[in-house]
């Protein structure tokens, strides 16, 4: 029976794409590839924030050290053209080691200092991007990189169409596969990391970090080390994102888009796997969907009264408060934290709440 | 000589805007623990409905001595208003939810009031119109311009008045009271959620005199000008220690002077190899720098460990 549901799903995320294409056009093609790179990214940050309990509002950082790596090494910019899959996993490595970088002098603060300090560094990074364009042009400023090289297998770039088995594949469906795949590890390791000993530790630290401590947990580098794994996700993502693209610019690194990720996790439901991937997926095609408001005005009221691309947002901030205010423990909680936060038990409320990201209070 | 005495004027100056947004933060994260991150959106609001008012009074030949004033108590009028609303609406259902629930709420809601504003007062920029005439006094071989004492002026009564309502009112005492332990302070007879709810009234009228403010500062008003400015204002409280009056007043001050001491020397510093363009990275270094030294900010108080 598992089998059988297994197959079903298989042969459904296999045909997504062209079902999607069918249905809503090839635009939806590339949200779909969207939302499978920002179901990467968050549960990078699921690790940091939903495991370990730290808010941290800088983790576009590590997306941009991902994707800049990725655009400097292999674009015009310096006439460098090094191969995809030599860099993808050295501009994990590069994230992961800002990561460290960021988290040796900070691990010790508290919740919200914490929050602060990884927010400043994000801006800190981004401002960088922006300016490294004189003396040495090293990122071109706000222009951003162009003409990034594509992913290639066996010397054939991604972007292009490509017929396998009589099948025809247009740029965005091969990504679509490409990404699928990479998600699919990352769920995988996500999944496998929660369960190890390791994962075991996060937990603890998050709940409780005195008591952690007097368990034997080495708390400073299990945190150290819950933050270096988030960033190395969102290294990948960042080299996937500026491959996918063609083109970085500092614009896509902004806090908002950290903010967005945070989202993305909170309104999923922190920690659970499953709830983070909806989460990313329905954060990721709402704005989309809501470019759709135009036209329902013009046929709910005859004209178009508010511009659609204003309303968009606006709609969308809406729709993040009321989520909030009716499901505050996200849209899939895992199935201890929804018994945690039962009101009918309000010392464990209590404790959950104190918990959540700042273990120390 | 002359540069420095400029920089730390202009600091300043700055420094006073950023002091006045960063209490609005303090006072919200004293007694909720919540990053109120639509705060900057206030301010922003305060912004606009000044500016569009005075614009409008200015055009319609009321003198300056009564559009100023009119035009603040509008713009405290409207931020008071949303601010009510955003607690009554976005935070208070969720005061016994996980404590990341009321941050998304938060964000939600500034997104909700800027593209709210955006809507109403579209994209262009609204300039603040020139109903005072600039006149530059000399200081020391550094000048000072009358609107800027008059903003420095206006920002330290609002700061001074604050410190007295929390310091020597009954209001204040039961503020204090709440910050420190909500349960206990309703015990005593503090009802509670009336003291959130005039947080929130003094922290948006707050908002809205810096937006008047900030507004006459940069000649100009934003629908986008919120969020960068909230980011920083919640800096500098973080810096002087969250939840601390003196320290929100101290934070804001020192990251104005840091970011204009930074903008000025920063070229000289590197030899010309970083330009003044990254005075936004000298106020989040510095930010970094004392948080990891002194992590509960300047003023805050060592919170002790639970062991």
């Amino acid at each position: 029976m598992a089998w059988a549901a297994f197959g079903v799903l298989a042969v459904l995320l296999i045909a997504l794409p062209f079902l999607v294409e069918a249905g809503l056009g090839r635009t939806w093609v590339r949200i779909l590839d969207f939302a499978m790179l920002y179901v990467m990214l968050a549960l990078g940050l699921n690790i940091v924030v939903g495991f370990a309990g730290l808010l941290d509002l800088g983790y576009v950082a590590f997306y941009a050290v991902g994707a800049y790596f990725y655009a400097i090494l292999a674009s015009p910019q310096f006439g460098l053209h090094l191969p995809f899959w030599a860099l993808l996993p050295m501009g994990a490595g590069i994230a992961c080691f800002f990561g460290v970088l960021l988290g040796t002098p900070t691990l010790r603060l508290r919740g919200d200092y914490l929050a602060i300090v990884t927010l400043g560094f994000g801006e800190i990074i981004r401002i960088f991007l922006n300016n490294l364009n004189a003396p040495v042009n090293v990122t071109n400023g706000p222009q951003g990189i162009n003409m990034i090289d594509p992913v290639r297998i066996g010397g054939h770039a991604l972007t292009r169409p490509i017929e396998i088995l009589g099948v025809q594949l247009s740029g965005p469906h091969a990504h679509y596969y490409l990404f699928l795949g990479l998600t699919l590890f990352v769920i995988f390791a996500a999944i496998r990391l929660q369960h190890s000993r390791i994962g075991r530790a996060w937990a603890a630290i998050r709940e409780d970090e005195v008591a952690a401590e007097a368990m034997g947990i080495h708390t400073r580098n299990v945190k150290l080390l819950a933050f270096a794994m988030g960033a190395t996700f969102g290294g990948l993502g960042g080299g996937l994102f500026a491959a996918f693209q063609g083109f970085v610019s500092p614009e896509s690194f902004t806090l908002m888009e950290s903010i967005m990720i945070l989202c993305m996790v909170v309104l999923g439901g922190m920690g659970h796997i499953p709830g983070v991937i909806l989460g990313a997926v329905l954060l990721t095609m709402l704005p989309e969907a809501l470019r759709y408001v135009g036209p329902l005005q013009q046929e709910l009221i005859g004209r178009v009264a508010v511009d659609p691309a204003d309303l968009r947002m606006l709609l969308f901030g809406v729709a993040l408060v009321l989520v909030m205010l009716f499901r505050p423990q996200g849209l899939w909680p895992s199935p201890m934290r929804a018994r945690e936060l039962r009101p009918d038990n309000p010392d464990q409320v209590r404790q959950e709440q104190e918990s959540l990201y700042d273990a120390e209070r | 000589m002359d540069v420095l005495l400029q920089q730390l004027i202009n600091g300043l100056i700055l420094g006073s805007l950023y002091a006045l947004v960063a209490l609005g933060y303090t006072m919200v994260y004293g007694i909720l623990e919540l990053i109120n991150f639509a705060h900057g959106e206030i301010v922003m609001v305060g912004a606009m409905v000044s500016v569009s008012v005075l614009a409008a009074l200015t055009a319609a030949g009321v003198p300056v001595a009564l559009a100023l004033p009119l035009a603040l108590a509008a713009a405290v009028v409207v931020c008071v208003v949303t601010g009510v609303l955003v607690e009554r609406v976005a935070y208070r259902p969720l005061r016994n939810a996980p404590r990341l629930a009321p941050l998304i709420t938060a964000i939600g809601v500034s997104i909700v009031l800027q593209n709210l504003a955006m809507i109403f007062w579209g994209r262009q920029y609204l300039s603040f119109p020139p109903v005072i005439e600039v006149q530059v006094y000399d200081v020391l071989g550094a000048t000072v311009s009358n609107v800027q004492i008059l903003i420095f002026v206006v920002a330290a009564l609002t700061m001074g008045g604050l410190l007295l309502l929390v310091n020597r009112t009954r209001l204040g005492r039961a503020m204090r009271a709440t910050a420190q332990n909500r349960e206990v302070a309703g015990l005593m007879g503090v009802d509670v959620n009336r003291v959130i709810a005039a947080t929130f009234i003094v922290g948006s009228a707050l908002a809205a005199v810096a937006g008047l403010l900030i507004a006459s500062y940069y000649g100009i008003a934003h629908y986008n000008m919120g969020f960068i400015l909230g980011l920083k204002a919640f800096s500098a409280a973080v810096l002087g220690g969250i939840g601390n009056i003196p320290g929100a007043l101290l934070g804001g001050l020192l990251l104005g002077v840091i970011e204009s001491l930074g903008a000025g020397y920063i070229g000289d510093l590197t030899g010309g190899f970083l330009g003044s363009h990254y005075q936004d990275i000298f106020a989040f270094l510095i930010l970094i720098l004392v948080l990891t030294f002194r992590p509960s900010g300047l003023l805050g108080e060592r919170v002790a460990d639970r062991a």
